[in-house]
């Protein structure tokens, strides 16, 4: 059942919510051992919630659009009294004074979250294999990763753990993971979803976003969660969120653009693999099949992406993780004097990708390199906000492969960071722009694994991804 | 006016990663110093590692380094910010409690650190 018929079922009291609950919470206990998707599953409290939603819709009262539906929770968004680890030894045992907005959202909308999902340390990964609690598997074939950040989201969500899930993307951690376990997965416009209460990798780029099993539940997760915050500072106001309403809008005359420098061709981004390339063309036979009007497009700033990415990126994270110091919350290793104790409690509560950020990030913000490197990667942003507002005076979306591959084995690409970054190579300019970028499943490479072929719109167009990975889903 | 020759990185920005330039990007000493700049306190065996892995990190972003972008102002932020702020008014605020409780050492309502004054920097 999807998240929208089993929300409707519990509304009208053909089932109820903590049947629901207790069916998906059992499914977690059978498969989750193999799979690894929950760093804890919060079976008690899902219990309570679902019973009190029964009881609402015994008395009459009214109850939200995802009343009784199971989600799970990316484990670096706060909830208050229950541990929000990010993954990271730093963390462990810490409960949040309280919930982030998006939590208390889904909450009043009836959602029950079942658990805090396993990510890459800090979200510092594309593939949950960086997480102090181990890896977690793909659905699809376990001796291959998730994807990641939120691998654990996307896992539940494949596995069928839970209809609906919610993670965050910094430089693809959504859509790459989406991709790569076969989910609708959606990057919304920078200030669209409140950050209120996500843990920050890196603040510029940060978004928190919806996975679900088909791109009807995604867009009413994204209609749930989208909308101004006060407790965000950099929260859009009078955003109206209309993901749901256009889905049966189809294609016909929208613009298609195809990006060249992302489509395998001579002078692009090398390394896209053919069965990708493959069905990312067939998406875009499916569009134009549809009514669109396809045609290639050319923004050469997208080939620097993975650079200035690899720059920006660990240049906030290593000031954000300046607060893990051991004295407000967290982790505290004893030292003689309050500087030995923050080094001790650093260097024993972070992982090894974790280190190699911030060390990477202060090496790039340190005296006589910030110009060279921070200075002209903020500058490559500049570019690629101009190349991609020219491109969209001629295009409503672009379409590109969501990843340069299919999921990998497992420790494949642990050994060579470089090799692991370039996974984001397709996913990283909107995070870079702040513009909405969905992935959505299309056929499968040679290996038989789920691809997935991403969307892309202007900023505050969120819509349009939706309205067009509907047209995709229907096709293939 | 920035042309499109201003995207093309230096012919050899992508060129295979040769051991010389990896050596050369950063040193194992300028990982040491910003190992402390960073507060962390790294092995010897990382200390190589890093070493080897942030230079062959940096050479790729020779791309970016290369740029001739002088008349290109920088973008820190997707949206255009400004200062945000609320009306004057008494609203909710976090339970003092709850918050000190998540910290590690707690001595009448503020938290306890080691000694700061003489420590070496």
């Amino acid at each position: 059942m999807s998240a929208l018929e089993i929300a409707a079922a519990v509304r009208s009291g053909e089932r109820s919510a903590l049947d629901v609950v207790e069916e998906h919470l059992t499914l977690i206990e059978a498969r989750d051992p193999g799979l690894n998707a929950y760093n804890l599953v919060t079976a008690e409290g899902a219990r309570a919630q679902a019973a009190a939603i029964d009881a609402a819709v015994s008395a009459g009262e009214p109850v939200g659009r995802f009343a009784g539906v199971p989600l799970a929770t990316k484990d670096n968004m706060c909830t208050r009294g229950i541990p929000t680890t990010c993954s990271s030894r730093i963390l462990e045992g810490w409960r949040p004074p309280y919930d982030a907005t998006v939590v208390t959202r889904l909450r009043e909308a009836g959602a029950v979250s079942v658990g805090k999902t396993n990510l890459d340390e800090f979200a510092m990964g594309s593939s949950t294999e960086h997480s102090a609690f181990g890896p977690t598997r793909n659905p699809h074939d376990p001796s291959r990763v998730p994807g990641g950040s939120s691998g654990g989201t996307a896992a539940s969500v494949a596995a069928g753990f839970t209809p609906l899930g919610i993670g965050s993307d910094t430089g693809g951690s959504i859509r790459q993971p989406a991709a790569f376990c076969g989910v609708v997965g959606m990057k919304p416009t920078y200030g669209v979803v409140s950050r209120y209460g996500l843990v920050a990798l890196a603040s510029s780029l940060d978004q928190v976003g919806p996975f679900a099993a088909n791109v009807a539940d995604a867009a009413a997760l994204f209609d749930v969660i989208a909308g101004h915050d006060p407790l965000d500072s950099t929260s859009i106001r009078d955003f109206e969120p209309t993901a749901q309403a256009v889905l049966e809008a189809g294609v016909d005359g929208l613009r298609v653009g195809v990006v060249k420098e992302l489509a395998g061709g001579s002078g692009g981004v090398p390394g896209l693999a053919a069965d990708v390339l493959a069905r990312t063309a067939e998406a875009v036979e499916a569009l134009a099949a549809a009514g669109a009007v396809v045609d290639e497009v050319s923004v050469p700033s997208s080939t620097l992406g993975l650079s200035a990415y690899y720059l920006v990126m660990p240049a906030e994270a290593s000031s954000n993780l300046a607060r893990y110091d051991g004295i407000r919350y967290g982790l505290r290793v004893d030292g003689a004097t309050t500087a030995e104790m923050t080094t001790a409690t650093r260097t024993a509560g972070f992982g090894t990708e974790v280190k190699r950020r911030i060390m990477l990030g202060t090496y790039a913000l340190s005296a006589g390199y910030c110009d060279a490197f921070y200075g002209k990667a903020l500058k490559v942003r500049t570019m690629m906000l101009e190349d991609f507002a020219r491109v969209y005076e001629r295009f409503d979306v672009l379409v590109t492969p969501t990843t340069p591959t299919t999921a990998f084995e497992l420790g494949a690409r642990t050994q060579d960071p470089l090799t692991m970054y370039v996974n984001d190579v397709c996913t990283i300019p909107s995070n870079l722009t702040g513009h909405p970028a969905i992935s959505v499943p299309f056929g499968v490479g040679d290996d038989g694994m789920p691809v997935g072929v991403q969307v892309l719109a202007p900023a505050s167009h969120d819509a349009q991804t939706f309205r067009v990975a509907a047209v995709l889903e229907a096709a293939a | 006016m920035r042309t499109l020759t201003s995207l093309t990185p230096t012919p050899n920005a992508k060129s295979p990663v040769s051991l010389r330039a990896v050596v050369e990007r950063i040193t194992r000493d300028e990982v040491v110093h910003v190992a402390r700049l960073a507060r962390l306190d790294l092995a010897d065996d990382e200390i190589d590692q890093f070493t080897q892995q942030l230079g062959a990190i940096l050479e790729h972003a020779a791309d970016v380094e290369a740029l001739e972008v002088a008349d290109v102002e920088p973008t820190s932020h997707p949206l255009p910010l400004r200062n945000v702020v609320r009306a004057d008014e008494v609203s909710e605020s976090l339970e003092r409690d709850e918050v000190m409780a998540c910290a590690p050492d707690v001595q009448d309502g503020q938290f306890r650190v080691p000694p700061v004054l003489g420590e070496r920097t």
